[in-house]
């Protein structure tokens, strides 16, 4: 039975984290797959996000700015708000010259939010980062949550501490993906709204043909920078979520350009940019492909270490990794060259118009 | 006054030389091939550690190179690195759009770095050992002009390379028939085709040009610091593309003065000009480029020296 439970936690994990670069994917989505706008610094937004949701929602402390131990989802929000105020900075700058200057400065702006988080010691606690972040479902088992308002109106704390006690220390954890598997869904459909919605197919017309989209009296720049600030704020929600996720945030490590922008990158170009589906699908394959290929590898070293009982393993345990990394990399350029489309190649959205032509043509009726 | 010019003017100009250097590779790219190399940097560093291991072969064999003979055979290797990602991951995607090449590259940066790890590992590797002591001859002979100029012989060498390298690129473009087709495929690519000008073999050309002069700024970075990282190049990618752009996109001597100017900036931006602290801490001296970079996009993109704007 707790072996069971274990590959049951392992699941619910590859599905939390596996949604969590869902969202990622569709921010991006809404900005490369909707927009044609280049966004290599997708850490940065990632990382906005993240350190508003931790400053806001962590309990008093010494080592950094506040924590004002305010509820969840006023953190959440406020992180998309920064991370879109950054995106809005970014977008009015580089959105009229050509997509490599955005790239450019999207790398930019990512190192730059880097550096302010290591330097400002006494906002951010510098590198050695900040601790203890509330994760949503589990944080209603912390002191400071119980004792005070509202939970406290519905039971002593004595009442609270002998319930959380009856439950297995892993309760949060089915809740904790159910919520962002929701969060996921909800913004699936806002998105999919958007795009068969007169906004999404006015940002197909400017991607595909800019000049056409301006001679019709479309405002590309106002268009392009609205997508860029969405998808940067869909960004920061992830952030947040990745900080709840993780619990302890540091500037260098959880935010590294590889892991976030790289990844989210090659799950978008796998699953198929263009379409939401595709990036939740090429999310979850990757993370899983990723998070499975740790344990083969641990599993591999373990077993020519068992096999070859002389042999120094230290050398391979440390540079697996950056193998799988590498094969990562050419895996995204095998798909960029093979299959541009992805997986799930992009449906374009017909007009409401023209469905009801062929609908008055067929001689349906819907 | 002296230490002003000794621990911050020298430091900057060397910084901005490796900088230059760098950058005329990026913006040759830019110009000839019209997509922004987000590899460059990580080609940067892998010509580095190139250099290191053919140092350490000749060392297992008994002899003592310095870096400046390493780097020979190392930039060939670095050119024949440049050519077959060209070949493979940057060429199917010259008809198409230019954003395909620019993603290619992005994952080419990942690439070359994870390899580079995974041949010589995560670790920082000391490439020269011992402090660098000032160069006690140029230290006599200013003493003897009223002036303090202590330089170590790394930085004279860099200054030296960096020299040479800049006017053989000048003679190059200038006097060569394959220069004189690099710029006219720079200016314009169609009438250049027109004219009967091999751009294959143009873009061959850029690719070396770039390879000699990525490996030159990877091996002086790493003179300078004295330690070989893997993610040195990253660090020294945004600096690269703000001192292409500042220079101007397609001018090589833009970008050998826009190097010099943010390799100073970066520096003198730590000096204490307003009273005792330094102006800039200097954990943001990264953060000069890019602020550099973000006005010169605002108020004129096609750079000081009127290089191509998008």
């Amino acid at each position: 039975m707790e072996a069971y439970v274990g590959y049951f936690l392992y699941f619910l994990s590859l599905l939390t984290v596996g949604g969590i670069y869902a969202i990622f994917a569709l921010g991006l989505n809404v900005q490369w797959g909707f927009a044609g706008l280049f966004n290599v610094g997708i850490v940065g937004f990632a990382a906005v996000g993240a350190y508003t949701y931790a400053l806001l929602t962590t309990a008093e402390s010494t080592f950094h700015l506040g924590g004002f131990g305010l509820p969840l989802p006023i953190g959440m929000f406020v992180g998309m708000v920064m991370s879109a105020i950054v995106a809005g900075f970014i977008g009015l700058i580089c959105i009229r010259l050509r997509a490599d200057y955005l790239a450019i400065a999207t790398i930019g702006i990512a190192e730059i939010i880097k550096l302010i988080l290591k330097n400002e010691g006494q906002i951010t606690n510098g590198p050695r980062g900040i601790n203890k972040i509330p994760r949503a479902w589990e944080h209603f088992s912390e002191e400071r949550f119980y004792t005070s308002w509202p939970m406290s109106w519905f039971g002593t704390p004595e009442n609270w501490e002998a319930f959380f006690d009856t439950l297995p220390n892993w309760y949060w954890q089915p809740l904790f993906a159910a919520t962002i598997l929701l969060i996921m869904y909800i913004i699936y459909r806002m998105l999919e709204r958007a795009r068969t919605a007169p906004w999404g197919r006015m940002m197909t017309a400017i991607r595909e043909n800019e000049p056409a989209a301006r001679a019709s009296g479309k405002d590309v720049t106002r268009r392009r920078i609205e997508a860029f600030v969405i998808g940067a704020a869909i960004m920061g929600l992830a952030g947040a979520l990745f900080a709840q996720h993780l619990r302890l945030i540091e500037p260098t490590n959880t935010f590294d350009p590889a892991k976030v922008t790289f990844l989210t990158w090659v799950m978008l170009i796998l699953g198929g940019s263009g379409n939401n589906r595709g990036a939740i699908l090429g999310a979850f394959m990757i993370w899983t492909i990723w998070s499975a290929s740790e344990l083969v590898i641990t599993g591999s070293i373990d077993l020519i270490s068992n096999i070859f009982t002389s042999l120094d393993t230290s050398l391979l345990v440390s540079r697996a990794g950056f193998l799988r990394m590498m094969l990562i990399g050419i895996l995204m350029q095998v798909i960029l060259q093979r299959y541009p489309g992805g997986i799930l190649p992009e449906v374009r959205p017909a007009s409401p118009k023209a469905n009801k032509k062929i609908a008055e043509s067929t001689g349906e009726t819907k | 006054m002296w230490e002003f010019v000794n621990y911050y003017f020298i430091p900057g100009l060397v910084l901005g030389c490796i900088y230059a250097l760098g950058a005329i590779g990026i913006t040759l790219t830019f110009g000839i091939l019209r997509f922004a190399n987000f590899a460059h940097g990580e080609i940067m560093m892998s010509g580095a550690y190139l250099t290191w291991t053919v140092m350490a072969i000749a060392a297992y064999a008994g002899l003592t190179l310095h870096p400046l003979v390493a780097m020979v055979p190392a930039a060939f290797m670095v050119i024949i690195l440049f050519l077959a990602t060209d070949r493979f991951f940057y060429k199917p995607f010259r008809k198409e759009d230019t954003i395909k090449a620019v993603m290619a590259s992005f994952g080419m940066m990942l690439i070359i770095r994870s390899a580079v790890q995974v041949i010589w590992g995560p670790n920082q590797i000391t490439f020269v050992r011992g402090i660098a002591k000032p160069n006690a001859a140029l230290r006599d002979f200013t003493d003897g002009l009223g002036l303090q100029i202590l330089m170590p012989n790394k930085h004279l060498f860099i200054f030296a390379g960096t020299i040479v390298l800049v006017v053989a690129l000048g003679y190059l473009l200038n006097r060569t028939r394959i220069g004189k087709a690099m710029r006219a495929v720079s200016d314009s690519p169609d009438l250049a085709h027109v004219t009967g000008i091999n751009v294959d073999k143009v873009i061959n050309a850029t690719w070396v040009v770039g390879g000699i002069c990525a490996t030159a700024a990877g091996v002086f970075l790493v003179m300078d610091t004295q330690m070989l990282e893997t993610t040195m190049g990253f660090r020294m990618l945004l600096p690269m593309f703000a001192a292409a752009i500042l220079g101007g996109i397609g001018k090589p001597y833009g970008a050998v003065a826009g190097g010099l100017i943010i390799g100073l900036a970066e520096e003198l931006s730590a000096y204490p000009w307003i009273g005792d602290a330094p102006l800039l801490s200097p954990g943001y001296k990264t953060g000069v480029a890019f602020a550099i970079m973000v006005v010169m996009l605002i108020v004129r993109p096609q750079g000081l020296f009127k290089g191509r704007s998008f």
